[in-house]
C-alpha cells in the first residue's frame, strides 16, 4: 500500500508539472496500478514510462528457480573463473526486455527530464539527490550513432546511478542485475553454453558478435528474443552486473544460496560484465562467460582524476536493468559508493 | 607554402625514441649525451596550469619514464594546485617535492616556475590564450617543454609562437605538443601508408568534432568578471579561441598531418543556436568550414557542441586509389587495410607523448612539435575568422591579423564579455 501511495504521489505530481490533461492523467495512474504485484503469479510483463517524458521501455517477468551457476568442466572456451558450479536460488524479478538505449539514458544524462524554464511549482528534491554525469570531453556515442543503439562507455557507477534515478522518477525500485541474476535469466532454464543450445554456428541468429557485427553495436532487439523473451543476452553489448569481480567467487557459495552477491565497494574497478560483445569471439558470449571491468577503459581521459562518469576505451560495453519483486535485506538502500575520490 | 612536416621525426625515428625510452628507464650511460640538465637525466617538472589537464599530463609523465619528479607548481588559484597536488600525491606522492616555496599563485605564477632553477621540463596546461607568453618564457629560460593545444588563440600569439619555435630550435630544446594523435599507435601505422601513397593522390578530406555540450560553472557570490571568466575558460575567445581552435584542432591536425601541408583558405560559417545564455560567454555552439589546401584539395571540416545532436568525432581521407577512415586505422580501395587491434593494448598516447619527449631529450635528440601544432592551431582559428566575420580567409590574412585577443593587462579587477560575433557585420582587423 505504501508503495502504490508514493506511486500516486509522483505521478501526480508528474502529471501536474508536465501539464497532463485530467483524461491522461488517469490512464497513466491506471497503467502505474496494474503493475504493482505482491506475488509471483501476479507477474506480468510491463511497459514502463519515464513520467515527464515520451521514454518506454519493456520489462519481462522473470519466474524464480534454482538454477547451476556457472558452466561445467567440459564447456568448450571456459574461463577458470566460471566454476565450479553451484545450485543457486533465484526469487522473482521483472528484467528489462532490452539493452538500456541512448533514448532512455540521455534523459537522465543530459536532464532532459528537467524543465528547460522554471515552473512555478517547486522541483521534486528527490531526483535532485541524484547525482548526474557531468557532460563527456568526446563524443559519448563514439560515432555510433544514439537513438535505439544500447548506451555505451558508461561506468558501473553511472549505471547505478541511472537506476537509482529511475527509482525516484518511477516510484519502482530499479537496480542491476547481480551476476547470478544475469546468468539465470540469460539461460533461461537452459543449461548449455548459449540458451539455444551449445552449437555456436548458430549465434548470429540470437546476437551480434566479431563474426557479424561488421565492427559496431547494432540497435536493441534486431535479434531473436531468448526463450523468456529477453534480446541481445547474447552479444552486442556486454553488460553491467551489480556484483564486484573475484575470480573466486564460485567457490565461497554453499549449494543451494539464496541470491549470492559480491556488493561492490567504492573501488572503481574491477566490476563484472556478462554476455560478450559486438567485439568478441563466440566464446565470450557463453551464457557462463565471465568478463570485468579494467583502468585501462577510461585509457584515453585525459584529465585527473578521470570521469566517474564516462569511459573512453570500453565502447563494448552497456547495461540492462531489473526490478526485484521483493528486494533482498542486503541490497536494501544500496547505492554507488564511488566518488572523484575513490581508488582505482 | 612551407612543408611543416618534413623536419618532423619520421615514424620509425618515433619507434627508434621509443625503443630507446624503454631502455633509457635504467641506462644510465645515456646521461652524458643529455646535453639539458647540468649532470643529471632527472626529469623535474614545473607546472603551469594546475586543473584536471595539468594533473593528468604530469601524472602521463610519471607514468612515461624512471626519474620523473614535479618540483614546482604554478596556478592563478590556489585551490586548484592544492587539488592538483592532493590527486597526484594519492599515488605518486615519492614523486612529488614541492615545498611551499614552489607553489605560485597568480598571474605571474609562470615566471616563478619557469625560474625556479630545480625545473628543466616545463608542462603547459592553462587555457590556451596564455600559451604563446608562457611557451617564449619558457624557451627563453632555456627549458625543455611539453605544451598542451592549441598554442594560441589569435594572429598575434601564433607569429610569437613561431618565433619562439625558431629560438627553441636554435638552442636544441625538445617540445612535444598536445596533439596526441601523432603518438597514437593506430594513427601511425595508418599515417604511413598514406604517406606511402596507399590511397594515391589525397583529393579530399572530412573531419569533424560533433559532440554535446560541456560543462559549466555557475558564477559564485563574490567572484570577479575575470575570476568567473578563467573558470569558465571554454567560453571566451580571448582564452579557449572557441571551440574549433580548442577542440577541433586535433582533428584539423590529422588532415594537415596526412597532407603535409596547411590549408591556405577558409570559407566558414557558424553561430550560437542552442548556447544561447551568457553562462556560456560569447562563443559558438557550432562550425563548419570548407578548408582550400594549395594543391586545390578541399577539406571539409564541421565541429558543433550541441546538446542532443549527433556526435562522430573522426577524420576520412579520399584519394586517387582509395579511402582511409583515418580514426578507425582502416584502408578500403586499391590496398585494403585495417590496423589488427585488440582491446586495451594500444598504448596510452598521453604517456607516449612523454615518452617521446623523455626520451628525445635524454638521447640529445630533441623533438620539436611546435611548428605543426602552431599551423594547426592557425588553421582552425583561421576557420573561426571565416565564421565569425563570413568572408574567405587566407592563411596570410589569419597569420598577419592585428587582432590581438588577449586583454593587454591581467588583473582581477572588471573585463567586459565581448559581442557575439554576427557574419556580414564582424570585421576582422
Amino acid at each position: 500500500m505504501k508503495q502504490i501511495r508514493l506511486v500516486l504521489i509522483i505521478s501526480l505530481f508528474f502529471a501536474l508539472v508536465s501539464g497532463l490533461n485530467a483524461g491522461n492523467f488517469r490512464q497513466s495512474f491506471a497503467a502505474v496500478e496494474a503493475q504493482v504485484s505482491t506475488k509471483p503469479s501476479d507477474m506480468k510483463p510491463y511497459t514502463e514510462t519515464v513520467p515527464g517524458n515520451r521514454v518506454k521501455f519493456d520489462m519481462v517477468a522473470i519466474p524464480g528457480g534454482t538454477f547451476q551457476l556457472g558452466s561445467p568442466a567440459s564447456e568448450t572456451g571456459r574461463g577458470a573463473d566460471e566454476g565450479q558450479q553451484v545450485e543457486v536460488k533465484i526469487q522473482p524479478f521483472w528484467m528489462g526486455a532490452m539493452e538500456v538505449t541512448w533514448d532512455e539514458y540521455d534523459v537522465f544524462a543530459f536532464s532532459q527530464d528537467i524543465p528547460k524554464k522554471p515552473t512555478p511549482e517547486p522541483q521534486p528534491t528527490a531526483s535532485d539527490a541524484v547525482t548526474r554525469p557531468t557532460p563527456p570531453y568526446a563524443d559519448e556515442s563514439f560515432g555510433y550513432g544514439k537513438g535505439r543503439q544500447p548506451a555505451i562507455s558508461i561506468t558501473h557507477h553511472a549505471a547505478m546511478e541511472y537506476c537509482r534515478w529511475l527509482t525516484e522518477k518511477t516510484g519502482k525500485l530499479y537496480r542491476l542485475p547481480t551476476e547470478a541474476e544475469w546468468e539465470y535469466a540469460c539461460r533461461a532454464g537452459s543449461k548449455t553454453a548459449y540458451a539455444f543450445g551449445d552449437d555456436a554456428k548458430k549465434l548470429a541468429e540470437y546476437g551480434w558478435f566479431a563474426d557479424n557485427s561488421e565492427g559496431a553495436p547494432h540497435p536493441v532487439g534486431k535479434k531473436k528474443a531468448n526463450p523468456w523473451g529477453l534480446y541481445d543476452m547474447h552479444g552486442n553489448v556486454a553488460e553491467w552486473c551489480l556484483d564486484a569481480y573475484a575470480k573466486d567467487f564460485y567457490s565461497t557459495l554453499k549449494a543451494g544460496v539464496v541470491e549470492p552477491v559480491l556488493v561492490p565497494t567504492e573501488r572503481r574497478y574491477p566490476n563484472v560484465v556478462r554476455g560478450g560483445s559486438w567485439d568478441d569471439d563466440a566464446d565470450k558470449l557463453r551464457s557462463a562467460a565471465r568478463q570485468y571491468s579494467k583502468k585501462e577503459w577510461s585509457k584515453r581521459d585525459p584529465q585527473r582524476p578521470q570521469s566517474i562518469w564516462w569511459h573512453t576505451d570500453a565502447l563494448t560495453i552497456g547495461f540492462r536493468i531489473v526490478h526485484p519483486l521483493d528486494e533482498q535485506e542486503i541490497l536494501k538502500g544500496l547505492k554507488s559508493k564511488v566518488t572523484r575520490q575513490s581508488p582505482d | 607554402m612551407e612543408n611543416s612536416n618534413d623536419k618532423n621525426p619520421s615514424r620509425r625515428d618515433f619507434l627508434k625514441t621509443s625503443a630507446v625510452a624503454i631502455g633509457a628507464t635504467v641506462a644510465t650511460n645515456l646521461i652524458n649525451n643529455a646535453a639539458y640538465a647540468a649532470g643529471s637525466d632527472e626529469i623535474r617538472i614545473g607546472l603551469i596550469g594546475c586543473g584536471g589537464r595539468g594533473t593528468g599530463a604530469v601524472d602521463n609523465a610519471f607514468n612515461a619514464a624512471q626519474g620523473v619528479k614535479l618540483v614546482a607548481m604554478g596556478d592563478a588559484f590556489k585551490d586548484r594546485i592544492e587539488s592538483c597536488k592532493a590527486e597526484l600525491g594519492k599515488k605518486n606522492a615519492d614523486k612529488i617535492n614541492v615545498p611551499n616555496d614552489r607553489m605560485f599563485v597568480g598571474f605571474d605564477a609562470y615566471e616563478k616556475v619557469i625560474n625556479t632553477k630545480e625545473v628543466n621540463y616545463i608542462i603547459l596546461a592553462t587555457p590556451p590564450g596564455f600559451r604563446p607568453t608562457h611557451l617564449k618564457a619558457a624557451v627563453a629560460a632555456g627549458k625543455n617543454i611539453f605544451t598542451e593545444k592549441p598554442v594560441a588563440v589569435d594572429g598575434p600569439g601564433i607569429r610569437s609562437v613561431l618565433e619562439t619555435y625558431e629560438q627553441a630550435k636554435a638552442k636544441g630544446l625538445a617540445i612535444a605538443a598536445g596533439t596526441q594523435r601523432r603518438h597514437q599507435t593506430g594513427y601511425l601505422e595508418t599515417m604511413k601508408l598514406i604517406h606511402d601513397g596507399a590511397i594515391g593522390e589525397i583529393v579530399a578530406a572530412r573531419c569533424y568534432w560533433n559532440q554535446g555540450g560541456l560543462w559549466k560553472k555557475d558564477r559564485q557570490p563574490g567572484w570577479s568578471d575575470m575570476e568567473w571568466q578563467l573558470r569558465n575558460w571554454l567560453y571566451f575567445t580571448w582564452l579557449s579561441g572557441d571551440h574549433i581552435v580548442e577542440q577541433h584542432v586535433h582533428n584539423i591536425d590529422v588532415v594537415n598531418w596526412a597532407m603535409q601541408a596547411h590549408p591556405v583558405s577558409a570559407t566558414g560559417m557558424g553561430g550560437r543556436q542552442s548556447r544561447t545564455s551568457p553562462d556560456y560567454g560569447h562563443i559558438f555552439d557550432h562550425f563548419a568550414i570548407d578548408y582550400e589546401y594549395e594543391n586545390g584539395m578541399h577539406l571539409m571540416s564541421m565541429c558543433r557542441q550541441v546538446v542532443g545532436a549527433d556526435g562522430n568525432v573522426s577524420e576520412a581521407l579520399v584519394g586517387t586509389k582509395g579511402k582511409c577512415q583515418v580514426n578507425r586505422y582502416q584502408i578500403t580501395g586499391a590496398n585494403p587495410w585495417r590496423m589488427e587491434r585488440k582491446q586495451g593494448d594500444d598504448p596510452d598516447p598521453y604517456v607516449k607523448e612523454h615518452t617521446d619527449l623523455i626520451a628525445s631529450i635524454r638521447t640529445a635528440k630533441p623533438i620539436n612539435e611546435l611548428k605543426n601544432v602552431a599551423e594547426s592551431t592557425l588553421s582552425a582559428i583561421m576557420g573561426r575568422m571565416s565564421a565569425y566575420t563570413g568572408k574567405v580567409v587566407t592563411w596570410e590574412k589569419a597569420l598577419n591579423s592585428q587582432e590581438s585577443l588577449v586583454p593587454a593587462k591581467l588583473d582581477w579587477g572588471p573585463i567586459a564579455v565581448p559581442a557575439i560575433a554576427i557574419p556580414g557585420q564582424t570585421v576582422l582587423s
